[in-house]
């Protein structure tokens, strides 16, 4: 016989596990019927925070003035890799805006989530703005930092995040085998050895963009930060104009953050058109001039001209013409075994 | 509480105990055999190719070494706190008892931005550290002294319950009969503490192996000098090397596990040796 305290307990448990039972079945609800609000999910980085809140709420109020019905976009942000394994382990997201094609190129083959050719369904190679990688440094540029061959010199210091673990450091990585690449006609051996001169230059390896630039602005470590150019921007324009400037090298590395529908989750909640529309969203006038705001570069040639002065010009190369594309990339420089672990492991001991 | 004539005094055992088994397999049991069978995915040759690099051979001495210090630093530092608050009354005491559980409260990766701006080169005791040729930011120094920040709690509240139960009349008692406070500590007190200073010690062991958040910042996670080992496994992840991350994982589960059970034997062994009193 039961005692009435057990009794009491194991209806407590009860009510307790029935009552997390809708709330976890509530997520699979099948789509949307007309006049119902619509739910979207956007699986983004770091650095895009402030860029989809503006975008989301134009796209939104645009939806509901066209349709009737209501639209609502979640985002999530954090480390690019970590966002894309999430998706691939059952986050629902309806759309991925991510920091590498990589990123996505697993949600196919990890996940089987989208077709492989995902990357041809929008413009541009799906990436709807740009960026660029450039360099910050403190007031007066006291070093005199110019050019990627600067970094090299003996007694400068150089912040930028550790390859394996960051998307944004892959980037700046890929500029400067790109700009050592032109440099020197294509030759690899000189390449290899100018980023293992760069390298012996970084004294701290930060696990993201984000803390990178904190140990540069906050810590004072380091005498240039090697820097997406929209983060670049925030951190001149938001902690202090007086204190740093940003440095455009003359070569660098057309940073391409791309789009992508999440096939396998958007028919199964029935939300396909509505994310389609997002992201064709991203292309059109409205959508570019928000990227352009928030310091990505616009595809759109019209509004690029409207905001050239807040992009310096630089001579651009892409990583298809460094490296073949991001899987190579990936295998040749950054896996195990790869060459940043080639260049930097050994004058460590 | 009302209890009849039943074969144990506390009711609903059967309960109890199937609650607890099916809650411990379902958060505990589970997902670590989960994470072993994702390691089973790679070779015998691949396996020990990954956990046995250079690389990560010098993560886990790094890890296990600074958790170790770490965890000993709290060892002495901790029954320190932990006698002060039992045996004395001061102004404020409320107030240290409950900074003792911040770390536990905060997120570590806050906990591990806070103290590398403390000290590293322009932060407050940075500075002046620096000004004297010795760096902790970005060195293993740093490293322990966020795994010892983590830590404290652990030790202090395992420690406390024990001393507040061993009577002031027994040191009182040994005093009289003429045994000078530093035998007071090592023959009456120190036994008696002993096995709960060790659990405590391995309980702050254990979270110091596994921490993440709070030492990769402090850490700077150079290769081969300041990486430690979650750090690699997060790398593997970046590489959607789930087997390779999960090897490198369960090799520093087997050998926490190793070396928790290693103290819990020792812990035992001076239980039955110092004879404890009631309450330990």
């Amino acid at each position: 016989m039961k005692s009435p305290s057990t009794r009491k307990l194991t209806a407590a448990l009860l009510s307790l596990l029935l009552s997390a039972v809708p709330a976890l079945g509530g997520c699979s609800k099948p789509g949307a019927a007309q006049g119902e609000p619509i739910t979207l999910l956007n699986v983004s980085y770091d650095p895009t925070r402030e860029l989809y809140t503006d975008l989301n709420a134009a796209f939104a109020k645009q939806w509901e003035a066209k349709h009737g019905t209501k639209l609502v976009i979640k985002q999530s942000h954090g480390g690019s890799g970590k966002q894309a394994r999430a998706v691939i382990d059952g986050l629902d997201a309806d759309v991925v805006t991510l920091a590498l094609a990589y990123d996505i190129d697993m949600l196919h083959d990890k996940g089987q989530l989208i077709p492989p050719d995902w990357q041809k369904r929008l413009p541009s190679n799906s990436s709807p703005y740009t960026s660029t990688i450039v360099f910050v440094v403190h007031k007066g540029n006291p070093k005199a930092i110019r050019d990627w061959e600067d970094l090299l010199r003996e007694g400068v210091s150089v912040i930028t995040p550790n390859p394996k673990t960051s998307g944004g450091a892959r980037w700046n990585y890929l500029a400067a085998w790109g700009y050592a690449l032109r440099k020197s006609g294509g030759d690899e051996a000189k390449a290899r050895e100018f980023i293992g001169q760069l390298f012996k230059n970084v004294p701290v390896l930060d696990s993201g963009a984000r803390g990178a630039t904190t140990t540069f602005a906050e810590r004072g470590l380091g005498d240039v930060l090697i820097a997406w150019e929209n983060e670049a921007f925030l951190l001149t324009e938001e902690v202090g104009k007086d204190k740093f400037e940003i440095i455009v090298p003359s070569v660098s590395i057309l940073a391409e953050p791309p789009v992508a529908l999440v096939d396998r989750n958007v028919d199964r909640k029935g939300t396909r058109a509505a994310a389609e529309a997002y992201l064709q969203y991203l292309y059109t006038e409205e959508g570019q001039e928000l990227a352009a705001k928030h310091h990505f570069r616009p595809r759109s040639q019209t509004v690029a001209a409207k905001y050239a002065s807040r992009f310096p010009t630089v001579s651009l190369f892409t990583i298809d013409e460094v490296s073949g594309g991001w899987k190579q990339a990936q295998k040749k420089h950054f896996d195990d075994g790869g060459s940043f672990d080639q260049l930097y492991v050994p004058q460590a001991k | 509480m009302h209890s009849r004539a039943r074969r144990r005094v506390l009711p609903g055992f059967g309960l109890t105990l199937g609650l607890s088994w099916s809650y411990l397999g379902l958060i505990v049991l589970l997902p670590l055999s989960g994470l072993f069978l994702k390691t089973f995915s790679l070779s015998w040759a691949q396996f020990f190719d990954t956990v046995a690099s250079p690389r990560v051979l010098a993560a886990y001495r790094l890890s296990f070494g600074a958790a170790f210090l770490a965890a000993l630093l709290n060892a002495v530092f901790g029954l320190l706190v932990a006698w002060v608050l039992v045996r004395y009354r001061f102004p404020g005491k409320a107030l240290v008892d409950a900074l003792v559980d911040l770390p536990f409260a905060l997120p570590t990766a806050v906990a591990g931005l806070t103290l590398t701006t403390l000290y590293s080169r322009n932060g407050w005791y940075g500075q002046h550290l620096e000004a004297l040729g010795f760096q902790v930011a970005f060195t293993p120094v740093g490293i322990v002294i966020a795994l010892t920040f983590i830590g404290l709690p652990f030790v202090v509240r395992t420690v406390q319950p024990v001393l507040e139960d061993i009577d002031a009349d027994v040191e009182e008692a040994a005093a009289t009969l003429g045994a000078t406070p530093w035998q007071v500590f090592t023959r009456v007190l120190f036994p008696s503490v002993m096995p709960a200073l060790l659990s405590g010690f391995t309980l702050a062991f254990a979270r110091a192996i596994g921490e993440y958040g709070s030492v990769v910042f402090i850490s700077g996670n150079m290769p081969m000098k300041t990486e430690i080992a979650p750090l690699l496994i997060i790398t593997r992840l970046e590489q959607y090397d789930y087997a390779g991350a999960t090897a490198i994982a369960g090799v520093m589960l087997a050998a926490s596990f190793a070396l928790l059970l290693t103290v819990n034997l020792l812990q035992r062994w001076t239980h039955r040796r110092f004879e404890a009193r009631p309450g330990t």
